[in-house]
């Protein structure tokens, strides 16, 4: 019995955080804590010679200048290892699970800022500017999670984000540089994104097809489809076709001057603006609406949906379509939104990251957003620690975010709980 | 609302569901539809709330006919029905749940959750339905749940309520809960139309009575103009004995000893908690228990199919806690699961394969790694006989057959084995009369060849009618052993969870009378042994 009692106490019912965090999961991340607290303290401060400063420059030139932060590597090295071992022993010796990923995340969180301070030892680095461009590889994730979140709460599993991205992508890049409007460069995107989204549809719920499969096939017909037209038609006109302008960033009068925050926060371009919207937009419509409402039950039980006079399939194809236009937006922000050309395979497989982040933050708009800036700053932390003197090789670093993807996803998630239909075809009876 | 039903024909392919049913329900009338799993209940009532479309026939409401093309046009004709198995999104409350496209909103289509709640309360005053609307339904007993059902219904201003098999999943006192509910809105005016096969039950609620069998109606009465027996014998369609002969167990030394059985369900939550039983040989213990009580998880650590957390499961001395349901096999427990159709049988392989699914790679039906299909054929044909399994050919995909048959299957391979156990979940569930009678037979037998046997059911007719002690379950724990001789009632409060009675000793149920609560002033026990027909699904 004494075996089961963590786990009892885990598990009253009730309370849905306990339902998934279970006592042994808490044990293991405190575990996990301690080890990386010293890992840090050995690496990082005991390894480091004593006299060795890092500096975080903390203004960007237009915003306000901050004193950049100038700290002693060992130190910083010994507080943070401190820190993240004592927030480790917490996790391990208290009771209940309640606010145990707070915990851990602040566990990484000072273990993650002593390694920045070990690895710009000597030098500089722009502190700022690394948390914006965690802010743009965040934003086609955030999009990509929000398709997935759309489709799979109404019963549709969507693996064909990374598809839908591709086909943004591209028709983004195209109608922009053809009509020289960025606007419409984003409807083409969105237009792209939502004809997959019903291809998706269709296949799936008017034939009752294999929804991964489905997924899967159109991934690698949109590859296809655009290596060979980048390779036949964008690379003969590249002036014409593929050259399209990018949304320059927008500074928000006054909130842009705050310190930190404003250079990160406030002085980005649309697609930032319209993913941080489409968040709360998508969690109040879920979760405080009419519509959220059904298409949940819809993605939880549909024969109960049905006898209550609620068209299942008609709220799936809705959904579905409207979650491949989210992911076709998500696609042109690849290539209006910051580089300003499309190129073959591009999006680089981050459509499979987007739906990690989606089961990561368990199907809720917020936690996505959430596990979004997580695989976000993984990117901008490889590009930025390239850099810096860390002696790993890039193609390793390079595998960072897919790394911390697999991680998380395997090990740190632990059991959620998708919407109980979800991926299982619908058909009356 | 008056309801007529004339002339409703429903085919599926050749066979035929409902036969020209003509049925009746005058305002405030409780009026039961009885029959037997396959009668064609469930088909008539999915054509009345437009799950299904009539290939004749018509449907009036207040004298104008009427279709229906999806449930949402029946339910805006005023018809409300409470699912047998509920139509309820477990992870939304109860307030969701009821208000389910029937939404109150404010502005841009926002939930008016206040205003749904409020609503709610209104209702469950008016009708006795006690629920907390904030509460998430998964959380709530089934009691409750299924008190959720009806106001679904009565939120969208039914004025027909149609209740399909509502007391499957209910303890007797939460049964007769619901038939004071039942008896309140006919009062109100409302009808009710009751679905059901528990004789019992039609006769305690019923204002009229319909019998069906085999998609057609046999005939219309009312609950004082006839007993069990009439019923029963309309119902089947042949007089029926309403008891199981057995004779008096003579149990011997213990086979099967559970100590301290710890288990969890798939999501790791404590399914079995700290279980002592004992099974003799040649004697049958029946586990009483409402289900979800953790019988299933109980039936599947013994059968090797769950890990024990803790604790130990012994079959004639050898630990058999942690091992694989081929162990449990090799030491003699026969297991006769609680889905058929999932867990004892694959429904597209032929009959003669699902005869040896167990044994299939040992002689003699299988030498030097090859199959030998001709001993396959011969036994299977054997079987059939032995077991009275009426299938077409033993090549036929056993998914085919009807639900008694599958089962006679899986008892078949089962007991084909040397069994020092028989573990038996819902042994009769969804079959007709004359396979329960059947596979109750064989269960007896089998006890007297000196067998132990385990008896799951959540069917308290059957747990009387078989158990020769009967074990009541509730959350994960024995809340006690007893004489089945201690009767409905008491057993019925065990089964809510109340408090252990004295443990009737592993003895012959003739030895001695039934022991009596302390207070003494409980209910006599049962006279007479209990009924079986109603211990079907």
């Amino acid at each position: 019995m004494s075996l089961l009692e963590p786990e009892g106490v885990a598990g009253l019912p009730g309370s849905p955080d306990s339902r998934v965090v279970t006592a042994g999961r808490v044990r293991g991340m405190g575990a996990f804590l301690v080890a990386i607290a010293v890992l840090a303290a050995l690496a990082f401060g005991v390894a480091t010679p004593a006299g060795a400063h890092a500096t975080f420059t903390l203004g960007a030139p237009p915003a306000v200048a901050v004193a950049p932060l100038e700290m002693s590597v060992r130190f910083v090295a010994v507080v943070c290892a401190l820190v993240c071992a004592a927030l480790g022993v917490l996790l391990v010796a208290r009771r209940g699970a309640r606010g145990s990923y707070l915990i851990f995340s602040l566990g990484v969180v000072a273990f993650v800022w002593s390694f920045l301070t070990w690895a710009a030892r000597g030098t500089d680095l722009n502190f700022v500017q690394m948390l914006a461009a965690t802010l743009i590889s965040t934003t086609p994730l955030v999009y990509g999670s929000l398709s997935g979140i759309m489709c799979e709460r109404s019963g549709v599993i969507n693996i064909a984000i990374e598809g839908q991205f591709l086909a943004g992508a591209f028709l983004g890049a195209m109608i922009a540089s053809v009509t020289g409007d960025l606007w419409l460069g984003v409807l083409a995107g969105a237009v792209a994104g939502a004809a997959f989204g019903w291809l998706l549809a269709f296949l799936s719920l008017r034939y009752g097809a294999d929804q991964i499969i489905v997924g899967v096939v159109i991934v690698a017909f949109c590859t296809g489809l655009t290596n060979f037209l980048t390779a036949q038609v964008l690379t003969p006109y590249q002036a014409t076709l593929n050259s399209p302008q990018t949304f320059s960033p927008i500074a928000i009068p006054l909130v842009d001057k705050i310190p930190v925050v404003g250079p990160v926060l406030f002085d980005q371009n649309v697609f930032v603006y319209l993913a941080a919207v489409l968040v709360v937009v998508v969690n109040v419509g879920l979760f405080r609406t009419r519509w959220g409402l059904r298409v949940r039950s819809v993605g939880e039980h549909p024969h109960a949906a049905e006898t209550v006079g609620i068209h299942v399939l008609s709220v799936r194809y809705r959904n579905v379509v409207l979650g491949g236009l989210i992911a076709g937006i998500g696609g042109a922000s690849f290539t209006i939104g910051s580089v300003g050309e499309f190129s073959s395979e591009m999006t680089a497989g981050l459509g499979y990251v987007a739906l990690a982040a989606m089961i990561f933050g368990r199907w809720r708009p917020f936690g996505a957003l959430g596990a979004a800036l997580l695989f976000g700053f993984s990117v901008s932390l490889q590009s930025f620690l390239a850099v810096l003197n860390v002696g790993i090789p890039s193609p390793f670093l390079a595998m960072a975010p897919y790394v911390i993807t697999v991680a998380v996803v395997s090990g740190l998630v632990g059991r959620v709980r998708p919407p109980a239909a979800d991926g299982v075809p619908y058909r009356r009876e | 609302m008056r309801l007529e039903l004339r002339g409703v024909t429903k085919r599926y392919g050749p066979l035929v569901a409902n036969d020209h049913v003509d049925l009746t329900v005058e305002p405030g009338e409780i009026h039961c539809l009885l029959g037997e799993n396959g009668a064609g209940k469930s088909t008539l009532m999915n054509v009345l709330f437009g799950m299904a479309r009539a290939d004749e026939g018509e449907v009036r409401i207040d004298g104008s006919p009427v279709r229906f093309a999806d449930p949402g046009e029946a339910v805006a004709h005023g018809i409300g029905m409470v699912h047998q198995h509920f139509m309820l999104v477990p992870v939304f409350t109860v307030a969701e749940n009821v208000v389910l496209g029937f939404e109150p909103t404010r502005a841009l289509g926002f939930l008016d959750r206040r205003r749904a709640r409020a609503d709610i309360r209104l209702l469950s005053e008016q009708f006795g339905l006690e629920v907390d609307p904030d509460a998430v339904v998964e959380d709530v007993p089934v009691g409750v749940q299924q008190r959720v059902e009806i106001l679904k219904a009565l939120q969208r201003d039914a004025k027909l309520l149609i209740l399909d098999e509502p007391t499957a999943v209910l303890t007797p006192q939460e049964s007769e809960a619901l038939f004071a509910i039942v008896r309140s809105l006919a009062r109100a005016g409302r009808s009710v139309l009751f679905i059901t096969h528990k004789l019992k039950e039609v006769l305690a609620v019923a204002d009229r009575i319909t019998v069906m069998r085999l998609g057609r109606v046999v005939g219309t009465t009312t609950a004082s103009e006839s007993g069990e027996s009439e019923l029963a014998t309309m119902m089947v369609g042949r007089a029926v004995e309403l008891v199981v002969r057995k004779g008096p167990a003579r149990p011997g030394a213990a086979v099967l000893e559970i100590s301290g059985l710890t288990v969890v369900d798939e999501r790791g939550l404590v399914a079995v908690d700290g279980v002592d039983l004992e099974v003799r040989a040649g004697e049958i213990l029946a586990v009483a228990g409402v289900q979800g009580n953790g019988q299933t998880e109980l039936a599947q650590a013994i059968t090797g199919l769950r890990p024990a957390v803790a604790g130990s499961i012994r079959i004639d001395g050898e630990e058999l806690a942690g091992a694989t349901p081929e162990a449990a096999i090799a030491a003699g427990v026969a297991n006769v699961p609680e889905d058929r159709q999932v867990d004892g049988l694959v429904l597209d392989m032929a009959v003669e394969d699902n005869l040896v699914l167990d044994i299939f790679d040992r002689a003699p039906f299988a030498r030097h790694g090859a199959r030998d299909l001709a001993a396959v054929r011969s036994n299977a044909e054997r079987k059939l006989v032995d077991f009275d399994i009426r299938a077409p050919s033993v090549l036929t995909p056993v998914g085919s057959l009807s639900g008694g048959n599958q089962q006679k299957v899986v008892v078949a391979r089962e007991l084909s084995r040397p069994v020092k156990l028989l573990v038996a979940s819902q042994p009769t569930r969804g079959l007709d009369v004359g396979s329960i009678e059947y596979v109750h037979r064989r269960i007896v037998e089998e006890r007297d060849r000196g067998v132990a046997v385990l008896i799951i059911s959540s069917e308290l007719d059957e747990v009387l009618a078989l158990g020769d002690r009967v074990a009541v379950m509730y959350r994960g724990k024995i809340t006690g052993v007893v004489d089945p001789a201690a009767g409905r009632d008491r057993i019925g409060l065990m089964m809510a969870g109340a408090a252990a009675d004295p443990v009737a000793p592993a003895a012959p149920p003739e030895a001695g009378p039934p022991d009596r609560p302390e207070t003494g002033a409980a209910d006599p026990p049962e006279a007479g042994p209990p009924a079986c027909p109603e211990t079907g699904a």
